[in-house]
């Protein structure tokens, strides 16, 4: 640190102790100015990237306005682009992971904080954070070697022949498309449900627990009645943030889901999501329209993981907040 | 017993089974992960993997060299931007500011941490490729580093804020000023959890692909210098996984071993060096 060389070392004793004082504030304001200019760069930056990505955008959004958000045809040849069918996707996928994580990763979580001793409990979230540390890229790797091939021949014509007569499970099985990016997704997003909501639960007061049980409860009875309604914010904000992570993932999401630029009823169909259709198309943009509808696809994506950050934030600091006051009380 | 408490009972057992077969099952993925790419890319890593350059098509051999030299330099590239800004801000945080400008920072980091991967490599194109003309390890390691910033910052703030009052008071009353006090006292009791937030943030950014893709782009020989576009094990298994060539697949799940490999060790140092106690007492 280049601050370590006080300015004090050198003063003889002699040289009075206000002088030394004096020194001392001097040092004080000058690590005050460094560190703040840190400390700004940091809101500087950010607001830069909102910037870039608002005036990066400032063609496309000119251009087509609302309508942006309406089209569903993409077609760079034809300079006509509409993020319909990557909004779509985006959602879709999320929801169908969020339909396969929260009631695995739920259960998982009430596993941990309420049966568990605390040692199994931590040596278990302790290989649920190193999950959440695995990069996408192999999430996507064993996804098209391992899942793909298994929905095609498997899963997919099981639940064709079950489930056919809903519309979500027709036509074609390929193996790629929303429901197998869906399902890679939920891989991806269960550490986050898991370890937020295992907080959220063990911070709820004992005495909740026990006066459940003491009023003649079963232990799932206190835990599904009491214990989880009481968390229940918490675990929403758990879920939020999952599905942030969900709709901002890319690069598993892009080898998944088939990337093709379409609106279907069944979940075997190929899509596309917004992320995947900036990494797929950004480096190779026909026109300056093409690029600037890339980044207003960005700033969409943008807004999105923005909003729904804020609520999960919100809603887990209620719950931390009201956990601790109740046991203050 | 009757047969509505017996029913009960049973829920409650059956249910609280199904719990501990989620909390299995999802553990159970991390090891299935790993025992896959062992089992996949375990034959294909040797001693070629890690010295040779990429082969064309068609010739058997050859490894990812450029690209483990190419995600080394975009790491300590991305950490010589990202850990000083998060570091410095953390202190600022933690000992010299007031609430508001507190709440200010601490928001922005947060928004940051949350956008996602792509729109980051959005920007890092906007600002480091974009003026220059052509694609660098440079930006690849501003764009990794901007990831960094805020996983540094939010936790070095909380491990500063957790050094005891009564140590910045002892040097307070030994007449240290506010700055040697930080640097003398506060930092050297927090190192370890300053370490450990470091160490997981370089973790978190290995894997990354989506920010590469529009900075560092990629390269299948040796990148000429940090001006130059260069590869890294990340973009490498993307593009040889999404190949047709049978041996391009073999070598990217073995590329996928190395990286995993690599950001698991990372992450069980970095928790080692917290759990052998922080390092003051509290």
């Amino acid at each position: 640190m280049a601050t370590t060389t006080s300015p004090a070392h050198g003063a003889s004793p002699l040289s009075g102790s206000r002088h030394f004082v004096n020194r001392a504030d001097h040092g004080d304001e000058i690590a005050r100015v460094i560190t703040f200019i840190f400390a700004a760069s940091v809101v500087l930056i950010t607001l830069l990237l909102v910037l870039s990505l608002w005036q990066g955008s400032a063609l496309a959004r000119h251009k087509f306005g609302f309508s942006f958000f309406v089209t569903q045809v993409w077609d760079p040849n034809a300079g006509i682009f509409g993020a319909l069918p990557f909004i779509y996707g985006t959602l879709v996928t999320a929801v169908v992971s969020l339909l396969i994580a929260v009631p695995l990763g739920i259960g998982a979580a009430i596993f941990l904080a309420e049966l568990a001793p605390a040692r199994v409990s931590d040596t278990l979230e302790f290989f649920i954070d190193l999950l959440a540390a695995v990069p996408s890229v192999i999430y996507g790797v064993l996804g098209i070697f391992l899942i793909v091939p298994l929905m095609r021949s498997y899963i997919e014509p099981a639940l064709k022949k079950t489930l056919g007569f809903i519309p979500l499970f027709q036509g074609p099985a390929y193996g790629i498309g929303f429901l197998t990016a869906g399902i890679v997704l939920a891989v991806m997003i269960i550490p986050y449900i898991i370890s937020v909501s295992r907080e959220v639960l063990l911070s709820v007061p004992r005495d909740q627990r026990e006066a459940a049980l003491s009023l003649g409860a079963t232990r799932w009875e206190s835990t599904w009645k009491v214990v989880v309604p009481f968390a229940r914010t918490g675990i929403m904000g758990s879920i939020f943030l999952a599905l942030a992570r969900a709709l901002g993932e890319t690069m598993a999401v892009t080898m998944v889901i088939g990337n093709t630029p379409q609106i279907s009823a069944s979940l075997f169909a190929s899509g596309y999501s917004i992320a995947a259709a900036i990494a797929n198309e950004f480096n190779e943009a026909s026109s300056p329209l093409h690029s600037q509808a890339l980044i207003e696809l960005g700033l969409v994506l943008f807004l999105l993981t923005f909003i729904l950050n804020g609520i999960a934030r919100l809603l887990i600091i209620a719950t931390s907040q009201r956990g601790s006051g109740t046991a203050n009380a | 017993m009757n047969a509505r408490l017996r029913w009960r009972k049973f829920l409650s057992n059956f249910m609280l089974t199904m719990t501990g077969v989620c909390a299995v099952v999802s553990v159970a993925v991390l090891f299935f992960i790993l025992g896959c790419l062992v089992y996949q890319g375990g034959t294909s890593i040797n001693w070629n993997f890690f010295t040779k350059l990429p082969v064309p098509v068609g010739e058997t051999g050859g490894g990812m060299a450029n690209a483990i030299v190419g995600t080394g330099e975009l790491l300590i590239l991305a950490t010589l931007f990202g850990v000083p800004i998060g570091f410095f801000g953390a202190v600022y945080l933690a000992e010299f500011s007031g609430s508001a400008m507190a709440f200010v920072v601490r928001y922005a980091a947060d928004l940051l941490n949350g956008v996602p991967s792509i729109v980051i490599g959005i920007f890092a194109y906007a600002v480091a490729v974009h003026p220059f003309g052509h694609f660098s390890t440079y930006a690849g390691g501003f764009a990794l580093g901007l990831m960094m910033i805020p996983i540094t910052l939010r936790s070095t703030e909380e491990f500063l804020l957790a050094v005891p009052r009564t140590l910045r008071e002892g040097a307070m009353a030994l007449g240290a000023s506010k700055w040697k006090t930080i640097v003398t006292v506060i930092v050297p009791a927090a190192y370890r959890g300053i370490l450990t937030a470091i160490l997981l943030a370089v973790a978190r950014v290995a894997g990354e692909t989506a920010p590469l893709l529009f900075t560092a782009f990629g390269n299948t020989y040796w990148s000429k210098g940090l001006k130059d576009a260069t590869s890294s094990l990340p973009a490498v298994i993307y593009s040889y996984a999404l190949s047709p060539y049978d041996d391009w697949h073999r070598q990217a799940w073995a590329a996928g071993l190395v990286l995993l490999v690599l950001v698991l060790v990372i992450n069980i140092v970095a928790r080692g060096i917290l759990s052998r106690g922080i390092s003051v007492p509290r």
